[in-house]
């Protein structure tokens, strides 16, 4: 009983996992079609930002984490989308090649600044014990944050007015335009937020992983398979998506080893991808986000 | 359409341009031993087996338009495909051909999901990139006992070391000397160099071209679209597997770095810096960046920041500022730029129309009427 308490917890973590690192993809490339290779570095970027801000300025975990991270990632997002992304909108395989050269930059910075070391952050809370297991306390704190973080996202996208002309806008631009928004204004600041909630994500993630330089390549490949098998709806498509995947992933790394766990995760992309081409969502959830 | 199928077997628009790039290739291939420095004849063997892996690259992308993220995954088969056979078999004829079947067959597997699903480019991308990275992490992970195929055990991420170089075929005990590897993998750089040349020009290479400029329009046309880039993909594949091949009978050794999403990375680079759409471009950009990585001070598995930061502001001044890539904007600056800029084009390329211009290869092949169907101008008032 202990056993299937303690793999439940196990396999909600790994969904939740897939589903904060999809959740800034979902908006850059779900929303926007903008392809955004440097999503694993803004990552990346989110988990320095806590490191250097609880060492170096002895700033409280938390607040790095759930505030500095993102608004300090948003910025950065900002920046580049000024100076490389709103030239490429529309030319999806350039954009693609562009902001990988971005990752390779950003990686370039980063290990010029930090060096080339695995870096941690503390676990926080302890952990607690279920029967004869135990587990990170903290594993549950990540599942109530991206719970949260997601009914945020469809809150703002469903109920605000800001979320109408977003998604009004990435509709249709020319009639946006003519309706009195600004869509190079509204890109800009799409963009702003998806690296914000990826750099949080990021920023969320790094408690429980290590954080190097080159962290963002393992995240990357996994956050866009994770956006794209979800497919036309992209926050309804990523939260099955990833409800799928993590239970493949953790139930295999379980049985077997993490490394089949991550094949397999694969396997299954590859092969939804070729049920659904246009991914989970592409036939059935149309109208939703 | 007669003029699609009476095209048949020949090189495409401009062949003196090929027969001068190979030319160049010959001459090399008979003066560099002559030179008797073994050492530059090892880093020429080096340079040459990345040539061929850039090859494959600037076929797939810059002529069937499959933008593969991870063209090192092939490269990498390729190489662990004949270190694992020649460790069983101790004679490298059979594995000489496994280092080409396997990827072959590889990225049939992996290329029948992607275009029978008919996924587009971005997800084509994201695939391969995913497909290079579990390949990368499983390899590292096989440095146990249990991992063995025959005799020969994977070593995980320690790598396969002293793998035995080509022999005469037939003769196990007959191993190539250093000149004549030079001459061996010369030659089959210029052999993919001519053969690749040849398939543009014929009727199957039309048809890839024309796949990649519009893909609804051929396939309208009655083409099985699929299938041509299937094929296409495949081929790449067997060329990447060849590079992999050779570049262990450079080194000795094999391991899992030969996946490494950083290789995968530079061949990009090299096409994308060369030209997309041509064969020149990326064999000259490869030349060129792998002797800059090597000047920044570290290979192609290397972690320093030089490398990164500056391949990662070269590839996004290219995107930005020269999405052509060097060959092609020379060949426009040449034809339509101002006065300096011919100059400049004019001085670069002085052997003016020595240079192929396999971009408009379906346009001069067609002539009018074929250019309004299969044009790309024509390709983008329907999509729009």
């Amino acid at each position: 009983m202990d056993l299937v308490g303690i793999q439940i917890i196990q396999v909600l973590s790994g969904i939740a996992t897939l589903a904060l690192m999809g959740a800034g993809l979902a908006v850059i490339f779900g929303m926007m079609r903008v392809i955004n290779f440097a999503h694993g570095e803004f990552m990346m970027l989110g988990g320095y930002v806590v490191i250097v801000c609880t060492e170096q300025f002895g700033i409280n975990l938390w607040v790095a984490m759930l505030i500095i991270a993102p608004i300090l990632v948003g910025l950065i997002g900002l920046v580049f989308e000024r100076i490389l992304i709103r030239f490429l909108y529309g030319r999806m395989i350039d954009t693609l090649i562009a902001t990988w050269g971005l990752s390779l930059f950003l990686i370039g910075v980063i290990t010029w600044i930090f060096g080339n070391v695995t870096r941690g952050v503390q676990t926080p809370l302890g952990s607690y014990s279920f029967g004869d297991y135990s587990e990170k306390t903290y594993t549950l704190v990540m599942i109530a944050f991206t719970v949260v973080i997601y009914l945020a996202i469809f809150v703002v996208l469903r109920r605000t007015k800001l979320g109408l002309i977003a998604r009004g806008t990435m509709q249709n631009p020319s009639q946006a335009s003519c309706l009195g928004v600004s869509p190079p204004r509204v890109y800009m600041v799409t963009f702003a937020i998806g690296a914000a909630l990826t750099g949080l994500a990021g920023a969320i993630l790094a408690p429980l992983n290590t954080v190097i330089p080159t962290i963002g390549v393992s995240y990357v490949a996994q956050a866009f398979i994770t956006v794209i098998t979800g497919g036309a709806a992209a926050f309804t498509g990523t939260v099955l998506a990833s409800g799928v995947f993590g239970a493949v992933r953790q139930i295999i790394s379980f049985q077997w080893t993490p490394i089949l766990g991550q094949v397999f995760l694969l396997i299954t992309a590859v092969i939804l991808l070729r049920i659904f081409p246009t991914g989970i969502t592409g036939r059935y959830f149309r109208r939703s986000t | 359409m007669t003029g699609l199928l009476a095209s048949g077997w020949r090189f495409d628009s401009n062949r003196h341009g090929t027969w001068a790039v190979a030319g160049v290739m010959v001459v090399l291939l008979f003066i560099l031993p002559v030179l008797d420095d073994p050492l530059l004849l090892l880093q020429v063997r080096y340079y040459v087996s990345m040539i061929v892996l850039a090859l494959s690259m600037a076929f797939i992308w810059g002529f069937g338009g499959i933008m593969c993220f991870g063209q090192s995954m092939f490269f990498g088969l390729g190489g662990y495909a004949y270190a694992i056979s020649v460790g069983n078999i101790g004679e490298s004829t059979a594995p000489f051909f496994l280092a080409m079947i396997i990827p072959a067959i590889f990225a049939a597997i992996l290329g029948y999901f992607m275009f029978f699903g008919r996924l587009n480019d971005v997800y084509v991308a994201v695939i391969t990139l995913a497909v290079t990275l579990a390949l990368y992490y499983f390899i590292n992970s096989t440095s146990g006992d249990e991992y063995s195929i025959g005799k020969a055990r994977l070593m995980g991420f320690n790598g396969i070391s002293s793998i035995r170089k080509f022999n005469w075929p037939g003769d196990p005990k007959a191993l190539l000397s250093a000149n004549h590897l030079f001459y061996f993998s010369m030659g089959l750089l210029i052999a993919t160099y001519v053969g690749l040349k040849m398939l543009l020009g014929s009727t199957f290479g039309r048809v890839v071209v024309a796949v990649k400029e519009n893909e609804l329009r051929a396939e309208l046309l009655g083409y099985d679209v699929r299938l041509y880039k299937l094929t296409v993909f495949v081929i790449g594949a067997a060329i990447a597997g060849l590079a992999g091949c050779l570049s262990i009978n450079y080194k000795n050794f094999i391991s899992p770095n030969a996946f490494h999403l950083s290789l995968a990375a530079q061949i990009i680079m090299w096409v994308l810096v060369g030209g997309v759409g041509t064969l020149l471009g990326p064999m000259i950009g490869c030349v060129v960046l792998l002797y800059v990585s090597f000047i920044l001070g570290t290979g192609a598995s290397g972690g320093g920041l030089n490398t990164y930061l500056i391949f990662g502001l070269i590839v996004m001044i290219f995107v930005l500022a020269i999405p052509q890539g060097i060959v092609p904007t020379l060949r426009d600056w040449r034809e339509q730029g101002g006065r300096y800029r011919r100059a400049i084009a004019g001085a670069v390329l002085n052997l003016a129309e020595q240079l192929p211009a396999p971009g408009n290869v379906h346009v001069r092949a067609f002539g009018e009427r074929l250019l309004g169907v299969l044009g790309p101008t024509a390709g983008d008032r329907t999509k729009g």
